[in-house]
């Protein structure tokens, strides 16, 4: 167990000095992933993306400042170079002023951000509505008026790979532990509804992508929205602690074009019957596999 | 009545382990809680690197996901209420009286049951790690339904729960009883050291929230065995209920964590500067707007829940102004350094490193408070991130800080300041791996309390590993710096100690401090700890 | 400073040579939990357990105070000693108000928040409509799903006109409240009979006073009785019987608390352990006994009329 543990944490140290060495070219290419929040693909994520920014340079600036005061009075003032002590204790105008700037910074980040807050809580005008439930440990899916529903766990591969010592090289794992066997499918270009709830416990679902992240929690209905600007694959994860395996409940949506999205339910509700058989059926496999 | 002099050699103590149980004195009690939380950051400590240790790399290696969520609540648990608040109430007992001039705590036999109710509270607590159903596992913040599923722990973790409220009670009204009525004549209120007046404003906070606590888990506690449904919407009862009524408690807890360590901070700078802090009365005012912000900002913990906007809102509002009180201490403490006369002993080091690492934390709390933005930061690394900064660098260097400061003082001996300098460099360094890359994680998607990740967040979380066991191990430094002391290994100690030290402690008593300080209260209305004007 | 008036005044006592009652309190407050944890696991040895460490409990209470009073009385306390008692019991009250607060808030909640929200109300319609049906909105309430079964509430009063008997025996809270405020003025008379330094008739008042709080708690217990067996009002009555048990039964718990108290004290003060001067003892008992009558107000108002 050590060892095989051991070789990983070598492969990842020999992989670290790699990229640190080759420098910010490999590096960059996943920097903006790795580092920073995704700028996402609506309006939404967008807007929420730049108030991140703009809260971060503001901090960025404050920090210099403050840190530069301070690190240019630790160099300047030490005893070691003949620095003697001033005796000033207070000044009424400097503390208003420190006071009053702090406040005018915080007005300034705190109406962009209402703005965008008052918009993300505007369900209103939805054009289509989902259903969708968490329960240890997967998703429910219910299109509202459609008759579609079916749930969504991690799959199988994933599921394999996670167990204690399964010995899977999980580089060889497609989107390990952030893959499920149903994604959730929605037309882009449209306002959708998302209904929250859970059967057991809470459970938060969030796509980054989206910036949307709300609790699922039994007994009450959440509601917030998405409108998807570009077709893809999108993944998130459960958000809120919710029991074993809180780690292997991932979200997937993908986002077709409202034609190809209209074509997909209408396959949906023909092979209603047979779907939900596999989806039974996977489910089996799962636990099957614990 | 002339014997009641400052004087030692009238009565030690007795000798053995009957003298620690029976104990009275409040520095007695104060070095049994220092050491207690020195066990309990080494047992939460461990607990850390459990989960450090499965998450240096994807895929599960060591232990199963729902002991990963013991781990996670039951070191959060360790950390707070047997590290931190024991630490502080830890230096209050020594600190305090001292400081003040008083013969001892108000309450002495009181102060006692205080301390040891701690060892059997978390001896329960740790007992539950071989219960059936496993210790705790629903985080920290025991969120229902999921802290129902707990097996046999829930009725241990929810006494415990009780006792270390108990404790945390009797302490507080010890400190702020102490402090209202037996300051010595002459120190009024506004001659207090800082750390006095950051510790009065914690105890109110602390009687203020504790039985909130309490009164929260005794609902789990009912809900599970006895049918009642304040948390279960079937019988008209809310899961959400029990968060506002906990962070009701939380975000208090927060500030009762880290205001003691603003008053530790407050005293050592002036101390290090050979200058008199800036703007006494403005910490005063900043500590008591704080506390007062503290109570009306909890629903910030909880901005996905779906609250109405109106309370988003408000609780955006109310949280980002606490920036304004916070920003006042920390231009203050640079104020203080300018044109000062630096010297950098260990002790200041860790209180650079203090107002540093915790502004940086600070920023972080406001990016979390906007709540648009919240909504992605929310239950990701990046809230891990945030609360460490504020909490270990922020409450723990503020511990290192006033221990490595008050030490030769209590041992009448020097520490080793190589080590001590050493001990703050690689601390700093390693805290920053550690927890640094914890933002990008938390900014990429890794969600918190997860024992298993997908790959691209293999690289931070392998670094974040590495920088958290050579955290702890670093810690060894300290703890033989410690002990070396402890046994009078280093030099002497003056009685001042250092230089610019200011107050009673420095000034007025001898190193190390006699075991009864003062029976005759010292008159203290000539003295002028810092000009009022 | 001129301190020097009285030097024995000067100084504050501390029991140097330190006390064994704290260990023994804890002794029994582990009894006591883990006996009452091994209880709701189902493990016998809870109960023995628990009711070994009530036990310690009790001894340590009789032990501790009987020490703390025999200082007093030997003039051991200063006037400083006083006010720390005053300030400390002051604020312990004070942890108690935040306690009943957390209980206070949740029946708050409920009515304000979670049953409106499940009603539909705000931006709660889908959770009315997907969830609950339809279910409307009312207090008290079992909440949707009907927890525990239709019960009915305890009115603070009962109609007039059936005779006295049967109007007291549908106006328990009512009575209640009469009682506890009776017994709120004559435990302030106890204490004016002791400032006058008349022992006897003050331990009278407060014999009176206890009495009154035995009486209480009979008659609370008669009305849970009465709810159990004839109202189906249960701790399982979903968040009305919730709150109703919690609220009333925590503070329940505090008057058989302060009524033991008060007993003590009762017999303390005719023994002659209080002088007009120093009776901190009495004192604290007595505003422990204010307070609980003003949270019964709390209660009259917010959980029976309301
Ligand atoms: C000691 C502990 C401590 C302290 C001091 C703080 C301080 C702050 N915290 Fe933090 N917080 C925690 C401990 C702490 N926090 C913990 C433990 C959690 C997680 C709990 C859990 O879920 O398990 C948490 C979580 C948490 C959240 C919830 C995140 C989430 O779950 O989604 C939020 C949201 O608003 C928040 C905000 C803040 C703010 C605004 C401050 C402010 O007080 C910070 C103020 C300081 C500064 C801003 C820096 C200095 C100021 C200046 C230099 C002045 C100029 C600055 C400006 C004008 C910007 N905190
Ligand atoms: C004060 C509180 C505190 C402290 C000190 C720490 C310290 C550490 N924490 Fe912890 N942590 C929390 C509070 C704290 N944490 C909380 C509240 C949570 C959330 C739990 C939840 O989600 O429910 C959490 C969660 C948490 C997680 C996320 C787990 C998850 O989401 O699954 C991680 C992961 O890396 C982690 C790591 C660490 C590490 C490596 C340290 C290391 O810094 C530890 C190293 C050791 C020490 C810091 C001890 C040093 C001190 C001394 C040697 C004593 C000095 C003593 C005196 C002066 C008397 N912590
Ligand atoms: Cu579902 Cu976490
Ligand atoms: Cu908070």
């Amino acid at each position: 167990m050590s060892s095989a543990f051991m070789s990983r944490a070598g492969a990842l140290m020999s992989k670290l000095a790699i990229a640190a060495s080759l420098g910010m070219v490999s590096q960059a290419a996943t920097a903006e992933y790795a580092l920073n929040m995704p700028v996402g693909v609506t309006e939404i994520s967008r807007e929420v993306y730049d108030l991140h920014m703009l809260v971060f340079y503001v901090c960025c600036v404050i920090g210099a400042v403050v840190f530069g005061a301070m690190i240019y009075s630790i160099i300047a003032h030490r005893k070691s170079k003949g620095a003697k002590a001033a005796n000033f204790h207070h000044s009424t105008v400097v503390e208003i002023v420190w006071t009053a700037i702090p406040f005018v910074i915080l007005m300034a980040l705190a109406l962009p951000a209402a703005k965008t807050l008052v918009k993300m809580e505007n369900t209103r005008g939805a054009e289509m509505s989902i259903k969708v439930t968490g329960y240890q440990w997967k998703w429910q899916y219910e299109y509202i008026d459609e008759d579609v529903s079916f749930y969504s766990t991690l799959s199988q591969d994933s599921n394999f790979a996670r167990q204690k010592n399964s010995g899977v090289d999980l580089e060889s794992v497609d989107n390990y532990l952030l893959d499920v066997d149903n994604p959730l499918v929605v037309p882009t270009d449209t306002k959708i509804r998302l209904l929250l709830t859970a059967a057991d416990v809470i459970h938060a679902w969030w796509v980054p992508d989206f910036a949307v992240k709300k609790d699922a929690i039994p007994g009450y209905i959440n509601e917030t929205w998405m409108q998807i600007d570009e077709p893809g694959t999108y993944r998130g994860q459960c958000a809120e602690l919710c029991g074993r395996d809180h780690g292997f409940m991932p979200v997937v949506v993908i986002a077709k074009t409202p034609e190809e999205y209209q074509a997909w339910l209408a396959a949906q509700k023909g092979a209603e019957s047979a779907l939900n058989g596999a989806a039974i059926a996977t489910e089996q496999n799962v636990a099957l596999a614990q | 009545m002339s014997h009641a002099e400052a004087h030692d050699h009238h009565h030690g103590p007795e000798p053995g382990f009957m003298r620690w149980l029976k104990t009275t004195n409040h520095k007695d009690l104060g070095a049994l809680y220092l050491m207690f939380s020195l066990a309990m950051f080494i047992v939460g400590g461990l607990m850390s690197l459990v989960i450090r240790a499965e998450l240096f790399t994807p895929g599960m290696q060591f232990v199963d996901p729902q002991f990963f969520n013991s781990m996670t609540t039951m070191h959060a648990l360790f950390m707070i209420f047997g590290g931190v608040m024991p630490a502080f109430t830890g230096l209050s007992n020594y600190l305090i009286p001292i400081q003040l001039g008083a013969p001892d705590m108000a309450l002495p036999r009181i102060n006692n049951m205080g301390f040891w109710i701690l060892p059997i509270a978390f001896g329960m607590l740790l007992s539950t790690l071989f219960m059936d159903g496993g210790a705790p596992a629903g985080g920290w913040t025991l969120y229902p339904p999921l802290s129902m599923q707990t097996g046999d722990a829930m009725p241990f973790l929810v006494f415990s729960i009780h006792l270390m409220g108990i404790s945390s009670i009797t302490g507080a009204i010890n400190v702020i009883v102490t402090i209202l009525n037996l300051r010595a004549p002459g120190m009024d209120l506004m001659k207090m050291p800082l750390f006095c007046w950051t510790w009065l404003i914690t105890a109110f906070l602390l009687i203020a929230v504790m039985p909130v606590l309490a009164g929260a888990v005794t609902m789990l506690l009912t809900d599970k065995y006895f049918g009642t449904t304040f948390f279960a919407a079937a019988g008209g009862g809310d899961p959400v209920m029990f968060q506002h009524i906990f962070w009701f408690f939380g975000h208090p807890e927060v500030y009762i964590m880290i205001l003691p360590a603003f008053g530790v901070v407050s005293q050592i700078i002036p101390t290090f500067a050979r200058k008199t802090l800036f703007g006494y009365s403005s910490m005063v005012y900043a500590t008591a707007a704080i506390a007062f912000l503290s109570f009306i900002v909890w629903a910030h913990h909880m901005f996905t829940v779906g609250m109405p906007v109106a309370a988003e809102l408000f609780f955006m509002f109310a949280t980002m102004l606490i920036s304004v009180p916070t920003g006042v201490k920390v231009f203050n403490w640079v104020a203080t350094m300018w044109r000062g006369s630096m010297t950098f002993e260990t002790p200041m080091l860790f209180s650079l490193g203090f107002v540093i690492l915790f502004t940086i934390g600070g920023f972080s709390g406001l990016m979390l408070a906007m709540t648009p933005v919240d909504f992605q930061y929310h239950d990701s690394y990046f809230v891990v991130a945030h609360f460490h900064y504020v909490l270990v660098p922020g409450a723990v260097f503020s511990l290192f800080a006033a221990v490595y400061y008050w030490l030769p003082k209590w041992t009448g001996t020097m520490y080793n300041e190589k080590l001590g300098k050493l001990h703050f460099w690689l601390s700093t360094i390693f805290i920053n791996v550690l927890f640094f890359p914890q933002h990008f994680l938390g900014l990429a998607g890794m969600p918190r309390r997860i024992p298993d990740y997908s790959l691209q967040f293999a690289e931070f979380n392998f670094m974040s590993s590495v920088g958290a066991f050579a955290f702890f191990i670093t810690q060894f430094i300290f703890l033989y710096n410690l002990i070396t002391t402890c046994r009078g290994k280093w030099e002497k100690a003056t009685d001042q100690v250092w230089e610019g030290a200011k107050g009673v402690e420095w000034e007025m008593l001898p190193s190390p401090l006699p075991y009864h300080t003062f029976e005759q209260q010292p008159d203290l209305s000539d003295y002028e700890p810092h000009p009022t004007h | 400073m001129a301190h020097s008036a009285e030097n024995n005044q000067d100084i504050y006592y501390v029991p140097h040579e330190g006390s064994l009652w704290p260990a023994i309190a804890i002794v029994g407050m582990f009894g006591t939990t883990v006996g009452a944890s091994m209880m709701m696991n189902e493990s016998s040895f809870g109960a023995p357990l628990m009711y070994a460490g009530i036990a310690v409990l009790l001894f340590m209470f009789y032990g501790w105070i009987k020490q703390v009073a025999g200082e007093s009385m030997s003039g051991l306390y200063n006037k400083r000693m006083d006010l720390s008692f005053r300030w400390s019991m002051g604020w312990f009250i004070f942890s108690e108000v935040m306690f009943f607060a957390a209980f206070f808030g949740a029946l708050w909640y409920a009515r304000a928040i979670s049953i409106p929200f499940i009603g539909g109300e705000g931006n709660n319609l889908a959770t009315n409509l997907f969830l609950w049906d339809g279910w409307e909105a009312h207090w008290p309430t079992n909440g949707p799903a009907e927890w525990g079964g239709i019960f009915q509430t305890v009115a603070p009063w009962g109609e007039w006109g059936h005779g006295f008997k049967e109007w007291f025996n549908h106006s328990l809270p009512l009575v209640n409240t009469m009682i506890l405020l009776t017994s709120g003025v004559t435990l302030e008379w106890a204490h004016h009979r002791l400032l006058q330094g008349k022992n006897g008739r003050a331990a009278i008042m407060l014999g009176i006073t206890s009495a009154l709080g035995v009486w209480f708690l009979y008659l609370q217990a008669s009305e849970y009785a009465h709810a159990y067996a004839d109202l189906n009002l249960t701790l399982e009555s979903g968040i009305y019987g919730s709150t109703f048990y919690m609220l009333t039964g925590f503070h329940g718990m505090h008057v058989t608390l302060g009524t033991i108290m008060l007993i003590v004290i009762t017999i303390r003060t005719a023994m002659g352990h209080f002088s007009k001067e120093q009776h901190f003892g009495f004192e604290g008992v007595a505003w422990y006994w204010h307070f609980v009558d003003v949270v019964w107000l709390g209660l009259f108002i917010f959980v029976y009329i309301l």
